[in-house]
């Protein structure tokens, strides 16, 4: 087992190997690492005494669960209906736009940002909504939701 | 700190110094500062944070949790308390006794409100509620609160959501401890049974028959199953329920596990309610620490455990069956019933399944009564319901009314009718499963409860109350919950997984103005096969808002099929203009032009006449030199 997976390990450990568990464990693994990777799902395989095909089932059939690395800030603009008749679908494209995405890509070339949506974050008060690695931001427009995401970009180029 | 369990005796004694506690502390100021997901998100924590400094500031001393007689004299309570359900104005602050509520509150006005209304009694005009030129500055006033009746979410938004003592104080667990002592699990079931309540999840089967049926079934192990899994999108309120008054939810729980016999309860949460989690947790704790839950709780023989499992973002795991089987770590699809959840639920277990508002409800029955349910609502939906009133209204919120409230009442009295004077159209009752009721007389006077829904083919569902106004599509807001649904299809009946799927594609194709005739007889038998082969209740009630907009809003799907303009959707479309420096004046798109929209002569600029041009679109793609662009302007 490599090195890269020990955190992995210790998360499975820590609920007993039990395979009731399959879906808490993985999200336990996703938000240490971001992502479920192959060497992670067979890893939980593994300990839990079951087949790669059953993880591999459970991890694609919940939308939260994501097979590919993501980004270093995961945006999700709710498309819930209360975000969606107060226009939250201008918000996306606008983003999309933004982050350069094409076809099926989430991903921006940078690595920066993921782009997601999410069905509803009951923050229906204050639609629309999109969220930035959890935090909640409310009432946007394009221009608000793309001023944010600007902050972050000249923040990141400060930093390197 | 360990703690020793509590007796029947000793929690008789906590009860009454907290009740105790509780009045001398109504004596004391205290500021309340909203910590739902919603006002949290608008900076409820800074606001926290910076009342906390400000007091520290004047060497005002704060209490944590209720006042009592040994500590020394503090000067106020700062406590962070569940969903007020104004989401609309928030960040929210509530000042007790004087009752005053302030509205977009925002970190710097701390300094203020202590100073001025803590301190001086003085109310902030600014930062009152104002409507129509008259100011509200106190919270029972607002007319978005005085046509609800609040009765579950009573304490969200006056209590602190983690304090134990306080939720005992206001009654709590005393439902509990009555049931434990006093009554047989047969007792409970008929008590549930004759206050006539009904699953608040969505379908509104009698709670009492569930209960009476799990507790009949011969098995050594059951479990209770509390469904927080709220993934109607527009709906929020069991998550405020689960923020804001966490220990309902466990005291409701463990009301059922006495009447069925269970000594195992899980609460389902959706992933994307990450604070709901976190304070049931907490609360679990709690009530773990001072023995109410645990092993032989309060020295009898009855055992209780709460388990708190977090979704990972599927619709249809809102379902029980599926529900179920996510709990237990596998792909969250529903199975064939019968047999049903109490007889084959959880690990294969006898199991009681319900929701989180009907769970909280449960301890305010055994408490108060069946007469007092029944003094509420309508005879055969009695209680009140919970709604998340969103879209375009003015007040967007939590709220809470007697069954049989009408839609005009909610829309207009409490929501405060549509935004920026629009006019209103129609509400989504249901969300995705649920149908679309219209503008009419007959609809405004509906009273919401179940049956009366079920008559006009809507139902409460979970309750989300979605306003739309006279600039919504009805055929898009319907290929939206097409789309939505599709997207959560399991996948494991036919039915769902493929009709939904066709139903999109038509749906996409009519809002393109690229449907017929046929097409709209299509859906409906699509939607009636749908309805009554599919799998579970996702699949069956997936095509209502096809349904009902086909059934109230037809002229709109006539538009889109029969004149291929609808002045809906048009009307947020760019408009088309012609570049003057590009146009040669073939005249290919004045030729084309449905409308006659277009003039100009031979070898000449033409032009778009904005009052005739429906947005077509057809001059655009028929312009040889590329002259004509959609611009927003036009």
């Amino acid at each position: 087992m490599s090195n890269e997976l020990t955190r992995a390990s210790e998360i499975i450990e820590s609920y007993g190997c039990d395979q009731s568990n399959l879906i808490a464990i993985m999200q336990e693994i996703q938000a240490e690492y971001k992502y479920l990777s192959e060497e992670a799902l067979t890893l939980v395989a593994e300990k839990l005494g079951v087949s790669a095909a059953k993880v591999y089932s459970v991890a694609t059939f919940y939308e939260n669960f994501s097979l590919e690395a993501k980004g270093k800030y995961i945006i999700k603009v709710c498309a819930g209906t209360a975000c969606h008749v107060r226009k939250s679908g201008p918000i996306y494209d606008a983003i999309h736009d933004y982050l350069g995405l094409t076809g099926k890509k989430k991903t921006s070339a940078d690595g920066l940002f993921t782009l997601e949506t999410v069905a509803c974050l009951g923050a229906c008060g204050l639609a629309p909504v999109m969220t930035i690695d959890g935090e909640v931001h409310a009432k946007m427009t394009p221009e608000t939701a793309l001023a944010l995401l600007e902050d972050i970009r000249k923040k990141e180029a400060a930093a390197v | 700190m360990i703690r020793t369990k509590l007796t029947r005796d000793s929690f008789h004694v906590f009860q009454a110094n907290a009740r105790n506690a509780l009045k001398q502390s109504e004596q004391v100021p205290s500021v309340l500062i909203c910590a739902g997901t919603g006002c949290i998100a608008g900076g409820a924590m800074k606001i926290y944070d910076n009342i906390r400094e400000e007091c520290e500031k004047r060497g005002l001393t704060v209490y944590v949790g209720l006042k009592h007689d040994t500590d020394e004299e503090k000067s106020l309570h700062v406590k962070m308390s569940g969903c007020h359900g104004f989401c609309e104005m928030g960040p929210l602050v509530h000042i007790e006794p004087m009752g005053i509520m302030y509205i977009h509150v925002k970190p710097e006005d701390c300094r203020e409100i202590i100073e001025k209304t803590v301190l001086g009694g003085e109310v902030i005009d600014r930062l009152v509620y104002h409507l129509d030129g008259v100011a509200y500055p106190r919270q029972e006033d607002i007319p978005f609160y005085k046509k609800q009746h609040r009765v579950v979410l009573e304490n969200c938004g006056r209590s602190d959501a983690e304090d134990i003592e306080e939720y005992i104080a206001k009654g709590g667990y005393a439902g509990f401890e009555k049931a434990l002592f006093e009554m047989t699990g047969e007792e409970i079931c008929k008590t549930i049974t004759d206050s006539g309540l009904r699953g608040r999840g969505g379908g509104g089967f009698p709670a009492g028959r569930k209960w009476e049926g799990a507790r009949k079934q011969k098995a050594e192990k059951k479990y209770v199953v509390c469904n927080g899994d709220e993934g109607d999108p527009g709906a929020f309120m069991d998550r405020s329920i689960m923020e804001g008054n966490p220990h309902s939810v466990l005291e409701g729980m463990m009301i059922a596990g006495l009447a069925v016999g269970s000594d195992e309860g899980y609460i389902y949460v959706r992933a994307e309610y990450p604070l709901a989690v976190s304070r049931l947790k907490a609360a679990i704790a709690k009530a773990e620490e001072y023995g109410l839950l645990g092993e032989r709780i309060m020295g009898t023989g009855f055992s209780f455990r709460i388990h708190v499992n977090m979704g990972a973002g599927a619709f249809v795991c809102g379902e029980g069956s599926a529900l179920t089987a996510s709990i237990e770590g596998n792909r969250g699809m529903p199975r064939v019933k019968p047999p049903r959840t109490i007889e084959h639920g959880l690990w294969s277990e006898p199991t009681v399944l319900n929701n989180v508002e009907t769970f909280a409800n449960v301890p305010l029955i055994v408490r108060n009564g069946v007469d007092w349910y029944h003094t509420i609502g309508t005879r055969t939906s009695p209680g009140t319901k919970a709604f998340a009133l969103t879209g375009n209204v003015v007040n967007t919120g939590l709220i809470e009314v007697p069954m049989g409230t009408t839609i005009r009442e909610v829309v207009f009295d409490i929501g405060g009718g549509i935004r920026n004077g629009k006019k209103f159209k129609a509400v989504q009752i249901g969300g995705p499963s649920g149908g679309a009721t219209t503008a009419s007389q007959e609809h405004l006077d509906l009273p919401l409860d179940f049956d009366s829904l079920k008559s006009i083919g809507a139902m409460i569902g979970s309750g989300g109350l979605v306003v739309m106004d006279e600039d919504t599509c009805m055929v898009e807001t319907a290929r939206f919950f097409m789309e939505f649904t599709q997207k959560e299809s399991c996948g494991k009946c036919v039915p769902c997984r493929e009709g939904t799927k066709r139903m999109l594609e038509i749906l996409d194709r009519i809002v393109k103005n690229q449907g017929t005739m046929e097409d709209l007889d299509l859906l409906e038998e699509l939607a009636d096969t749908i309805s009554s082969t599919a799998l579970c209740g996702l699949g069956q009630s997936a095509c209502k808002p096809v349904q009902s907009t086909l059934k109230y809003f037809r002229e709109e799907y006539l538009a889109h099929v029969v004149d291929h303009h609808c002045p809906i959707c048009n009307r947020e479309k760019p408009h088309p203009v012609i570049d003057a420096e590009k146009c040669k004046g073939c005249g290919k798109c004045r030729k084309n032009c449905p409308m006659e929209a277009i003039s100009g002569a031979v070898k000449q600029v033409h032009t778009i006449d904005p009052e005739k041009c429906i947005n077509c679109g057809a001059c655009v793609g028929n312009c040889p030199f590329g002259a004509i662009t959609a611009s927003k302007e036009g």
